[in-house]
């Protein structure tokens, strides 16, 4: 049990980083999905197993531990909360842009490329200037 | 008077609750927002009081014999944090009641400010790893919302790239916590700090790693940086001003509070941190020169200065932590300060480029004041805090015969006074290069009074904290004293 638990998980993680690389923020988004279930079942089999953790009905020694369970509620509950939150933003991007791709850092390209504009005007120049010469 | 414990966190969640109740008018919305927080920055000065006659206050929710319950601790290190964050906290509502378009536009601002000061508060004060995790969420989400509050498309790109890591950061932190469980079978921090004591070295080791990565990408070290300087600046200027304060340093408040309770010496990645704090120093410096925007040069200086505060910590010793604090509470006024004025910037000039802005000095010389005060704080010329905080950091260094990291760190800060002259040349002194958009007509030429003022009242405490620098040091090293002294916090907390 615990061992598929674990194959459960290592396959979770595995597909949510896949779809984490992509480009589509509805992909990241699924990706993320996926990846944050790993991390609960990861969180489930953290715990004891056993009976139902109700005192009265079965031995102390035979309750399954609750904490985790807990525990993962918690994570389940954020990452619902979060997720929503994403969707929404993903669907303002495609609002504001017709896609839902996650777009490139203007500033930063700008920054980029500002050299690299740079230095192929100055190739070009030296192109231009060797050739008059000949 | 542990009774104290709860209320920074209580009290702004419930006046976030009053604050939506209360959204069709904004007078009560700020009576509500600015009443709490005010409130909050008494309570954490009683708190502080109570700790350092009592040294570690601790309280069970529900009054559960521990570990079962969930601990509050606040010992002198989440104390000063916990005042220093409020301050801030409270002065960046002020300055954004003052400034015209962010919280007058938005019902929810006041709400997701208050629930942010509330998760800013459960992360200082939490005994709870698990709760940790809960109390970043709680920050996180409110931030996620304030980051896009407008809904600009570059708002909405920015958010999502933070949006993403923060939760990438989140899910690595559960699996984390559920590695850690399946471990020690606990999640109390200090019941967790005596069980991990009884495991392999190496799986220690393997813990201490993997926590440190989980909070580095929210302490935005290096190489786990690069959405800081993406998201921030898109980010209306108070909001910015109050994550570039205190989200990052909330990360470093958890590295150093897991590395130093949880780990012991021999499992501590000291070597580690050391190579990643000079890496995060040069980076982060070296982006801050490349950029045009005051915002991102500011943005990129962040993470130079977390730099600083790993270095530190990467000394463990008493000099080096206690240098640590003193640079946190430094830099939480000073950056935010900062951001603050470049809000006043862009109001005077139009922009925040520094190839449109130009020639301020002039026109706007309050504002060009409180610039040079906290930049050349931030830089570390003497006699600024900053200056302190940094001979504090480069003498522990030396004192723990870390000398190569030293002068890796005095490169980098002459860098930095580099990247803050380039602010103060290019926006200040000299006339701009293109013309910059037409500034928003307005009465005020510094800017509306309120924001001027709250922002003058941070500069104020920075330049306190470097008057006040000798007790304030004192408390410094008398905090790193028993972050150090693992028993103490463990027998607070668990009882004898």
């Amino acid at each position: 049990m615990t061992v598929m638990l674990a194959a459960a998980a290592a396959v979770l993680f595995g597909l949510g980083t896949y779809l984490l690389l992509q480009r589509k923020l509805s992909r990241i988004i699924i990706g993320l999905g996926l990846l944050t279930h790993g991390a609960n079942i990861l969180l489930i089999t953290a715990g004891k197993r056993g009976n139902p953790p109700i005192i009265g009905e079965s031995r102390p020694e035979d309750l399954a531990d609750p904490l985790p369970q807990a525990l993962a509620l918690t994570a389940i509950v954020i990452t619902f909360g979060v997720t929503t939150l994403l969707l929404a933003l993903a669907y303002r991007s495609w609002l504001l842009n017709g896609d839902d791709e996650v777009q490139d850092d203007v500033a930063d390209r700008g920054i980029g490329q500002s050299e690299v504009v740079h230095d192929e005007i100055e190739d070009q120049l030296q192109v231009i200037a060797r050739e008059e010469h000949r | 008077m542990s009774w104290l414990l709860p209320l920074p966190i209580v009290l702004p969640l419930l006046a976030a609750a009053l604050s939506i109740l209360a959204g069709r008018s904004k007078t009560a919305q700020r009576v509500i927002g600015v009443g709490t927080l005010g409130a909050l920055v008494v309570v954490s000065i009683l708190l502080l009081i109570e700790v350092e006659r009592a040294g570690i206050v601790v309280i069970e929710a529900g009054d559960r014999p521990d570990p079962l319950g969930i601990s509050l601790v606040a010992d002198r290190f989440s104390a000063v944090l916990l005042l220093v964050a409020e301050i801030t906290l409270f002065a960046v509502l002020v300055y954004a009641i003052g400034e015209p378009t962010t919280e007058r536009n938005h019902v929810g601002f006041q709400s997701a400010y208050l629930i942010l000061a509330a998760g800013v508060a459960a992360s200082f004060l939490t005994g709870d790893l698990f709760n940790l995790f809960v109390a970043f969420e709680m920050m996180l989400t409110a931030s996620y919302v304030l980051m896009t509050l407008g809904g600009r498309q570059e708002q909405v790109r920015a958010g999502m790239t933070y949006i993403i890591i923060s939760l990438i950061a989140s899910t690595l932190f559960v699996t984390a916590l559920a590695l850690l469980y399946s471990a020690t079978h606990t999640v109390n921090m200090a019941d967790l700090a005596v069980r991990l004591d009884e495991l392999p070295s190496g799986v220690r080791t393997a813990f201490a790693v993997l926590l440190l990565v989980v909070f580095g990408i929210k302490a935005a070290i290096f190489p786990l940086f690069f959405w800081l300087p993406d998201s921030y600046p898109t980010a209306p200027s108070p909001i910015t001003a109050v994550f570039a304060g205190l989200l990052t340093k909330v990360g470093v408040y958890a590295i150093v509070r897991t590395q130093l309770l949880l780990f012991t010496d021999d499992s501590r990645p000291a070597t580690l941190l050391l190579v990643i704090a000079g890496a995060t120093m040069v980076i982060g410096v070296l982006g801050a020169i490349a950029q045009d925007d005051i915002r991102r040069i500011l943005s990129f200086t962040i993470v130079s200065q977390i730099g600083y505060m790993v270095m530190g910590l990467g000394f463990f010793t008493v000099a080096g932590i206690a240098a640590v604090i003193f640079s946190i509470i430094h830099h939480i006024l000073v950056k935010t300060s900062l951001f603050l004025t470049t809000g006043l910037v862009e109001r005077a000039g139009g922009s925040t480029k520094l190839s449109r802005v130009g020639g301020l000095v002039r026109t706007v010389p309050i504002v060009a004041t409180l610039f040079l005060l906290s930049a050349l704080s931030l830089a570390g010329m003497p006699p600024f805090s900053g200056f302190i905080s940094k001979l504090a950091l480069f003498e522990a260094g030396i004192d723990a015969q870390h000398l190569a990291i030293i002068a890796v760190a005095i490169v980098v800060s002459f860098l930095t006074l580099f990247s803050m002259l380039r602010i103060w040349t290019g926006a200040f002194w000299s006339p701009a290069e293109v013309a910059p958009p037409p500034a928003p007509v307005d009465a005020k030429r510094n800017g509306p009074t309120l924001m001027v003022l709250s922002t003058t009242f941070l500069v104020a405490c920075s330049l306190a904290v470097a008057l006040a620098a000798g007790p304030i040091y004192a408390f410094s090293e008398r905090a790193a004293a028993s972050l150090l002294d693992r028993d103490a916090y463990i027998e607070a907390v668990t009882g004898p």
